[in-house]
């Protein structure tokens, strides 16, 4: 029997590939390339506020292939940060021993700036295919 | 520059921020995401709060025993 109320899948269009792929570079830009300034705007300060202060508490950032399951999972919600990540990696940032706990809340405000991103790259994609205004 | 908060104040921040994206990326309309990032918000800061009082009170409860 046919169900009435199956789902179909999205079509792929440009912009429900480009939100979230500039949406993850520079967190915000997937909604301000839908026209969402001031929600972009707003994600922008946010995510990468947090971001930097954790990178100002002394915060670690976290390598790919420390072979440490914890450490992995540190390297998920970091490089769900997207640019910044790739920016502090390359200027070779958040490489210090955390030694206190104001690193240790930097390293945890840094992980959920990534996590943070993540799900505005999922709401700048649900945007893009008229799931959400 | 190293910015050396206290566990309350990053606490804060931490909710301010996290808040911020609740809002817009869960609700729709503009006042929609401000009542529900203001009610994430108090929901950290309460929490911490109410984390804080808990903690007190096992620290009493274990220095009695």
């Amino acid at each position: 029997m046919a169900n009435s109320t199956s789902k179909t899948a999205a079509p792929i269009t440009v912009i429900s590939v480009l939100a979230p792929a500039v949406g993850w570079l520079l967190p915000g830009a997937g909604h301000m390339v839908q026209k969402r300034w001031g929600r972009g705007l707003l994600l922008l300060a946010a995510i990468s506020g947090m971001y930097v202060l954790g990178l100002l508490m002394q915060g670690r950032i976290y390598q790919p292939n420390s072979g440490d399951i914890l450490d992995i999972l540190g390297f998920v919600g970091d490089v769900g940060a997207g640019g910044l990540y790739v920016v502090t990696r390359a200027a070779g940032w958040g490489q210090e021993t955390v030694a206190r706990a104001t690193a240790d809340y930097g390293t945890k405000f840094i992980i959920v700036a990534g996590l943070l991103n993540l799900i505005s790259v999922a709401d700048a994609y649900h945007i893009a295919i008229g799931k959400k205004k | 520059m190293i910015l050396d908060l206290s566990h309350f104040s990053a606490a804060v921040l931490f909710g301010v921020f996290a808040s911020v994206v609740f809002g817009i990326t869960h609700r729709e309309g503009s006042r929609e995401q401000a009542r529900y990032g203001l009610y994430c918000f108090t929901l950290f800061v309460g929490g911490v709060i109410a984390a804080g009082w808990a903690m007190w009170l096992l620290s009493k409860v274990a220095r009695v025993q």
